[in-house]
């Protein structure tokens, strides 16, 4: 009786086995579609590759005395549009000035004396470059450099100075 | 006393002996993998039974999981008023943390075990030793297959429950919260970077991949040819690939945030 049973079940598993082949591949294939499905849809939909345009770019460059908390990636901005990103930040050794470079989309032109000034979007926001549009008729191009900039307002030394006016006017109120 | 000593001595020794015996395990299955890619229906084969078997628990937990971070995190950022964010706490906690982490957890003990008992009882049957006799390598028929059957099938599993995951918070957020779906992207797209978040959540399931899959054939290869050491080895199998995930996670983790 058992052996008969365990002979059936044997039998069975082979012709499952030769039926299996064509169904587990497209049930393989179906599950890895729907795998790189899913990779494609968070690097395009969730992450920030589709909207990532590296082709049509200038860059330009801007000096500050004082970057304060600006970072690689940090956006431009122009009257709040996005229009580029931070590529690279690095200190002019002889200056002792921070350079940064942006990289701008090609379908926005600045005009030459366009200002650029590191700020913050709220009190703990992100820090971002606002770009102040001139009114040269020259456009930047390529490798230029905005040389009208304002550095970021680094918070401690405002304190530091409201604290130092403070203590230099006290002894004459008293 | 000394016999205290003396079973945490024969502990200490029993792990260290399990730990260096795996290793070699592992690279004894990667000099062998020659024939799971010659042949390459038998890992095919597995991958149907490690992924497409775990589909249904990975898709259903990710919507489910993505949900509730959803409304949980609708209950915090409400209180700063930052709820159009929710996207970017969903989003973010998955693709770095609990997709990988979650997925691998689940696949350990969805697909790892029954990795462990199979092996473990085709051990116990003498079928391994009946395929050595023939002159086939088992662990090259045997073990290869399975292992690079659940590499491949941790990243897609885990971006899988990412993607589902991402939808069912998009669904609180847009549905129950009434965020507008606009911002809910948006947001998630200007902070969700791919190299940084989403490369090093691949990266993450990949190594979650190879640990779980090694664990899971060592034990099964490792077991007692009886029907309490297959009990064993399977039961093993969860709670070493568990602490494992966790702990390469922390691993991984300290490294992607200093690298950051």
């Amino acid at each position: 009786m058992l052996q008969r049973l365990y002979a059936a079940a044997g039998v069975n598993e082979v012709i499952e086995e030769n039926m299996d082949r064509k169904t587990i591949d497209l049930w393989v294939g179906i599950f890895l579609t729907l795998g790189f499905g899913a990779l494609l849809f968070l690097a395009l939909k969730v992450g920030n590759l589709g909207s990532e345009r590296t082709g049509d770019v200038y860059t330009v460059e801007a000096r500050f005395e004082n970057i304060g908390g600006l970072k690689l990636k940090a956006p431009v901005k122009s009257a709040g549009v996005l229009v580029g990103r931070v590529t690279d930040i690095r200190l002019d050794a002889d200056k002792f000035q921070a350079v940064a470079t942006l990289s701008l989309d090609k379908r926005f032109g600045f005009p030459k004396d366009t200002g650029a000034s590191i700020l913050t979007s709220g009190l703990l926001g992100e820090v971002y470059i606002g770009l102040e549009a001139g009114g040269d008729d020259k456009k930047l191009v390529q490798g230029d450099r905005i040389t009208i900039t304002q550095s970021a307002v680094v918070l401690e030394r405002l304190i530091g100075q409201f604290m130092f006016n403070k203590a230099a006017e006290g002894p004459d109120k008293k | 006393m000394i016999n205290a000593i003396r079973r945490i001595g024969s502990r200490g020794i029993d792990t260290i002996w399990r730990a260096g015996a795996m290793a070699r395990f592992f690279w004894l299955v990667l000099l062998n993998s020659g024939m799971s890619f010659r042949r390459l229906h038998l890992t095919v084969r597995e991958i149907y039974f490690a992924g497409v078997m775990s589909l249904v628990i990975i898709m259903v937990s990710g919507l489910f999981v993505g949900m509730v971070l959803g409304l949980q995190g609708f209950e915090t950022l409400q209180k700063y008023g930052a709820e159009e964010t929710m996207g970017v706490l969903v989003a973010l906690s998955l693709v770095r943390e609990l997709g990988p982490v979650v997925t691998a957890l689940l696949f350990a003990s969805r697909a790892g075990s029954a990795i462990t008992a199979e092996i473990g009882l085709m051990k116990a049957t003498e079928q391994l030793k009946a395929m050595d006799m023939m002159a086939i390598d088992p662990i090259a028929r045997v073990v290869a297959p399975r292992f690079w059957a659940g590499v491949m099938s941790m990243p897609i599993l885990a971006a899988l429950f990412s993607a589902m995951g991402i939808f069912g918070g998009y669904i609180v957020a847009v549905a129950l919260v009434g965020i507008d779906p606009g911002v809910f992207w948006a947001n998630m797209q200007s902070a969700v970077d791919f190299r940084y978040d989403i490369w090093n959540g691949i990266i993450k399931s990949i190594a979650f991949g190879i640990a779980v899959s090694i664990i899971a054939t060592f034990e099964g290869f490792d077991a007692d040819p009886t029907a309490e050491g297959v009990s064993r080895a399977t039961t093993r199998t969860v709670v070493t690939s568990a602490l494992t995930v966790l702990a390469i996670d922390l691993i991984l983790t300290a490294f992607m945030i200093r690298g950051l």
